[in-house]
């Protein structure tokens, strides 16, 4: 039903529109009521202990933020969370290379303990890793956490990879052979460019998870831009910064965060020349599955599955 | 021998995740259900509240998405003793997967062949009629896989419900891990199998239904 959800529902008459309208009215009132409300509440000056406290849009309550220290601060802790998450980017994708030529190996007994280890780092929350790393090998907070993510997102990556991978079409792989590609070579010069411009808006996507989990580096004490600003600057100023200072963060992180799924969602409805989209229902590359990397995976390995079948069933009968 | 002393502690924790995974996944299956309706509906603002709301809630981090509701929330009066954490470690946990789920369903009514919509309309079925009698049942069969995998995920986010207050797995891994330096690695090996317990099945589950209900078109 991707043509709209228009045919749920008929074209509206004058009634229908009538109706539609008052309820859009209603529906934006009901909002406007809980944001008035909420922020009514937040408004109020409060009593704590005999003491009144201003309400949270006072002026006392935001104006750490005319200081440039502060927004330095800040900056500093923007500066950690995207080094953590550039660091881990580029450690995950080498990764995911190594994963998906190791699990698509011909060797068995490469082939299936990388499948097992695969399966067990993906079964395992990413936080509990950070913990192993940060105790087991005492390594620093900035290591624990780009390792831990280094592993986690690698592993999703190189699923995407072997996906693009088993997606393409059998002919590039036996082409480059017969040109006299040795097998690595036909890999990583014809395959492997064609399975990653396929699978760049699932990376890309994968990658703005990645950014977000770099904010689990505040458990396990990693000074990125929550811990920054909502620890060590509510510490410094005190606790009536709190909500301004979450406010602030959360800016920062929807914009960052927004800004890259935009672009992902860009760069798959841009789509990419070459295979996939001309088969029409084969290509993992319809915007709406971006959303989800896990779930564009699996569509692509059912493609993949479903053009092999299909290959198998065109040489049964010639 | 010690570490048989220490399951107990392991076992309280797991009981949480457990707590946590079900409720919490529970009320995201509804508040998710309700937002994609909202995202499909005929009312306008409606539309745009569902999408404001998911794109607001898959970009926010985990760890803020809990921030809020353990230090933020508490601003608006809400405090009981009871399990006061808990409940909000649940309420942050749906909120951060309901979004997940709508997505999920969302794809899964992508999925339903326009015509089931067609033919549900001209034997007379309103909007409503047509989305929960026809096209969400059919939508959700497709969409049994993709939001097994959210609760897989769900499973492994709960954990940070342990840097927050609540004593679940994780918390009771770290504070052991903390408690006994000596056995460190035996302890992590163990968290992360009760962790596994829960997830591969959940994960062979997820293949085994994915044969078994998704329609072949």
């Amino acid at each position: 039903m991707s043509a709209g959800s228009s045919v749920l529902f008929d074209a509206p008459g004058p009634r229908a529109r009538a109706i539609s309208r008052v309820g859009s009215i209603v529906g934006l009132v009901l909002i406007a009521a809980v944001l008035v409300w909420a922020v009514t509440i937040l408004a109020t000056p409060r009593q704590s202990g005999g003491i009144t406290l201003p309400g949270m849009f006072d002026e006392s309550r935001w104006d750490i933020f005319a200081e440039a220290d502060v927004w330095l601060f800040i900056g500093q802790g923007v500066l950690n969370t995207l080094r953590a998450a550039a660091v881990a980017a580029v450690g995950a994708l080498a990764l995911g290379v190594v994963f998906s030529l190791l699990r698509s190996s011909e060797i068995a007994w490469v082939r299936k303990p990388v499948a097992w280890l695969l399966e067990f780092l993906r079964g395992m929350p990413v936080l509990l890793m950070m913990l192993f790393i940060l105790l087991v090998g005492s390594t620093g907070q900035f290591t624990a956490v780009v390792v831990a993510l280094i592993l986690y997102n690698g592993t999703l990556i190189g699923e995407a990879l072997r996906a693009g991978l088993a997606a393409l079409p059998r002919g590039q792989r036996e082409a480059a052979l017969s040109v006299g590609m040795r097998p690595f070579q036909s890999k990583m010069l014809v395959e492997f460019p064609q399975a990653f411009r396929q699978m760049l808006p699932i990376i890309v996507a994968q990658l703005v998870v990645l950014l977000k989990d770099t904010s689990l580096g505040y458990i396990v004490g990693y000074n990125e831009l929550i811990r920054t600003t909502m620890n060590n600057l509510s510490a410094y100023y005190g606790n009536r910064y709190l909500f301004s200072l979450f406010f602030v963060t959360l800016a920062i992180y929807l914009t960052i965060n927004l800004s890259l799924s935009w672009f992902a969602r860009w760069l798959a409805r841009r789509g990419t020349p070459g295979t996939g989209r001309r088969r029409g229902t084969g290509g993992p590359m319809r915007p709406d599955d971006t959303a989800d990397p896990v779930r564009a995976i699996l569509l692509a390995e059912a493609a993949a599955t479903a053009r092999a079948s299909e290959d198998q069933a065109s040489q049964g009968t010639p | 021998m010690d570490l048989i002393e220490l399951l107990p502690a392991f076992w309280v924790g797991f009981k949480m995740t457990l707590l946590l995974l079900v409720i919490s996944g529970t009320a995201s299956l509804v508040f998710g259900t309700i937002i994609t309706a909202m995202r499909i509906s005929p009312i306008g603002s409606l539309r745009v509240f569902a999408t404001v709301w998911t794109e607001i809630g898959r970009n926010t981090p985990l760890t803020l998405v809990f921030y809020f509701f353990v230090f933020v929330v508490p601003f608006f009066g809400l405090r009981w003793d009871w399990n006061f954490y808990t409940i909000l470690a649940i309420c942050a946990l749906t909120y951060y997967t309901s979004p997940f789920v709508a997505e999920a369903l969302r794809s899964g009514i992508n999925g339903v062949p326009v015509g089931q919509a067609e033919a549900a309309r001209s034997i007379g079925l309103g909007f409503g009629q047509t989305v929960s009698l026809v096209v969400l049942p059919q939508a959700f069969r497709m969409t049994i896989p993709p939001l097994i995998n959210v609760f897989i995920a769900l499973t492994k986010n709960s954990s940070v419900a342990g840097g927050f207050f609540v004593v679940d797995l994780f918390a009771s891994t770290r504070t052991l891990a903390n408690g006994h330096g000596d056995l460190v690695i035996p302890i992590l090996i163990i968290a992360a199998a009760f962790y596994l317990v829960i997830t591969v099945p959940l994960g062979l589950l997820a293949a085994r239904l994915e044969k078994k209900l998704v329609v072949q078109r």
